[in-house]
């Protein structure tokens, strides 16, 4: 990890070098070196991207990015009208949402039940896991739709949500278990000595303290669980892949769209990130 | 007093009773038929080299660790099992660790009204007035509002102090108090503990400051290898009434 210091030259405190000058190795040396792999980079990238073109030319793809504004929105008549990918990303976030709150308190009642002392508890735990995680997730959700979906009239939406939340889940509890554990011993022995319950005791000494710890990870779940939520394409919920998907079956246009499909989850996930690095600037500024 | 057998409880006046009292761990025997009483207002010294069971035995006391043999009595209870028997236990007994064990997320005044809240369900108000009290009591009151990581160690452990005093329990436990403090430290967290044995607190303090000892204790039980080898009146102890393994540690820790 490069440490980034305030007193660092403007320019190598952009390139993220760490501006320790070493006696054979000035800092101008320093400069110039990452200034080369800064265009090492941009070289890459310029190169993938003429493949790319160049590719498509060849086989004489039509680009037609002048028609991909009403996919997103049009206005007829001074009214906004939602195209298929806002639709779609509308329903890839309430499927996130809604999967991301099952899936934490999945996560917390599995973590509970493993660290529990009942042998019931243990093993239900234990087998949802192992199942959930030694199982391939596109099974699971045929699974969950083709099995599940009929016997307790499920609908589709919901079957996806819900296997998602099964799947995010099990990482979800070993996360929330990890942070937990992580908490010293001394701190559970003193809340014993105490005489506290032992609701008290997690809820006044533990979870507080394992909550900074649970937090960066669980944010990380959250935004793996938006890329997974690109799998319930596959049962037909109109989410942002399944748009992408049916437009392209339309109008043939499958480079620009897909371009665009993964931009947009790109601009989804980048943004919850940079929420979070702020929230946790945040809280550990309030500490 | 030197009562080291069985006895028939219950006695009013024992709030400590260990009798046969047997530990594990794995293969390995930490405690071996550990026989024990501490009556109302008893200050018992715990010594001997590490390793010995000392800090297992204290903290079978309110069952940090439990115990596989024998049975123990706290306040005429035994401990054992039963989770709400055990949180009563816990709180007639207090305790102050080697490493402080503050709670970090919490003031210093946080710290001290948890258990009088959660555990009497006094108000707010009244557990502040009864941590005041204490805080003051350990001198430290003036530092209420900051969080454990501000305050040197032996100023933490002051306020483990009264902590544990805050529960107003019958009896202290001390797990080597003052092991983990630097040396200028060291006498601040032992005045304190002095005065409380002036106020005749009962106190089982496993420690390794034999003038501490020499000064509060009325009884030093020493244990090497899981046993209880003495367990005598502090002048017969110091007056070399102790057999050779004791005056082998004695002479080892003394010499400086």
């Amino acid at each position: 990890m490069t440490q980034i210091h305030p007193e660092m030259p403007l320019l190598a405190r952009l390139l993220g070098v760490d501006g320790v000058r070493h006696p054979k190795d000035p800092a101008s040396a320093h400069i110039a070196r990452s200034l080369w792999q800064v265009a090492q980079a941009i070289l890459l990238f310029g190169i993938l991207a003429w493949l790319i073109y160049a590719g498509a030319a060849a086989m004489e793809y039509r680009w037609q990015w002048y028609r991909v504004g009403p996919f997103f929105y049009r206005i007829i008549d001074g009214e906004f009208i939602p195209g298929p990918l806002i639709n779609g990303i509308l329903v890839t976030l309430q499927l996130a949402g809604i999967s991301s709150v099952l899936s934490i308190l999945i996560g917390a009642l599995t973590a509970i039940g493993r660290m529990s002392n009942s042998i019931a508890g243990r093993s239900i735990a234990t087998t949802y896991l192992e199942i959930i995680r030694n199982t391939p997730l596109l099974v699971q959700l045929f699974m969950f739709y083709f099995v599940l979906a009929p016997i307790f009239g499920i609908d589709r939406f919901w079957a996806g949500v819900l296997c998602l939340a099964a799947f995010e889940g099990s990482f979800a509890a070993e996360i929330i278990r990890g942070g937990i554990q992580a908490v010293e011993r001394g701190q559970y022995e003193a809340a014993d000595a105490t005489g506290l319950s032992k609701f008290d005791k997690y809820r006044y000494v533990i979870v507080p303290q394992a909550l900074p710890l649970i937090l960066p990870p669980l944010t990380g779940l959250l935004i793996s669980l938006i890329k997974h939520s690109a799998i319930v394409s596959v049962i037909a919920v109109s989410e942002l892949t399944t748009e992408g998907l049916n437009l392209i079956s339309d109008t043939y246009m499958a480079f620009e769209i897909w371009f665009i499909v993964a931009g947009m989850y790109l601009v989804l996930t980048t943004s919850l990130s940079i929420m979070v690095n702020i929230l946790e600037i945040k809280m550990n500024r309030a500490r | 007093m030197s009562n080291t057998s069985a006895r028939p409880q219950p006695d009013p006046d024992t709030l400590i009773a260990f009798e046969g009292v047997g530990k594990w761990f794995d293969q390995f025997q930490a405690l071996k038929d550990i026989n024990l009483s501490v009556k109302q207002g008893a200050r018992v010294v715990v010594c001997g080299p590490s390793g010995s069971g000392k800090s297992t035995m204290i903290r079978c006391v309110n069952q940090l660790e439990n115990h596989q043999q024998g049975t123990i009595h706290v306040c005429g209870r035994e401990v054992y099992g039963n989770m709400k028997q055990l949180e009563q236990v816990r709180r007639e007994v207090g305790m102050v660790f080697q490493s402080f064990n503050l709670f970090p997320h919490m003031s210093i005044l946080q710290n001290v009204t948890l258990g009088p809240i959660r555990n009497s369900n006094l108000s707010r108000s009244e557990a502040d007035d009864i941590a005041l009290h204490y805080l003051e009591r350990v001198q430290i009151a003036d530092q209420a509002d900051k969080f454990p990581s501000q305050l040197s160690g032996g100023q933490q452990q002051r306020v483990a102090i009264a902590r544990a005093l805050a529960m107003k329990p019958r009896v202290m436990l001390f797990d080597e108090p003052t092991s983990a403090l630097d040396p200028e430290m060291i006498n601040e967290v032992l005045d304190v503990m002095t005065e409380l044995a002036d106020d005749g607190m009962t106190m089982m303090v496993v420690t390794h400051e034999m003038g501490f000892a020499r000064e509060v204790a009325d009884r030093v039980v020493f244990m090497d290898e899981g046993r209880i080898e003495e367990n005598c009146g502090k002048t017969e102890f110091f007056a070399g009434g102790r057999g050779e393994r004791a005056q082998a540690f004695l002479s080892k820790i003394l010499q400086h």
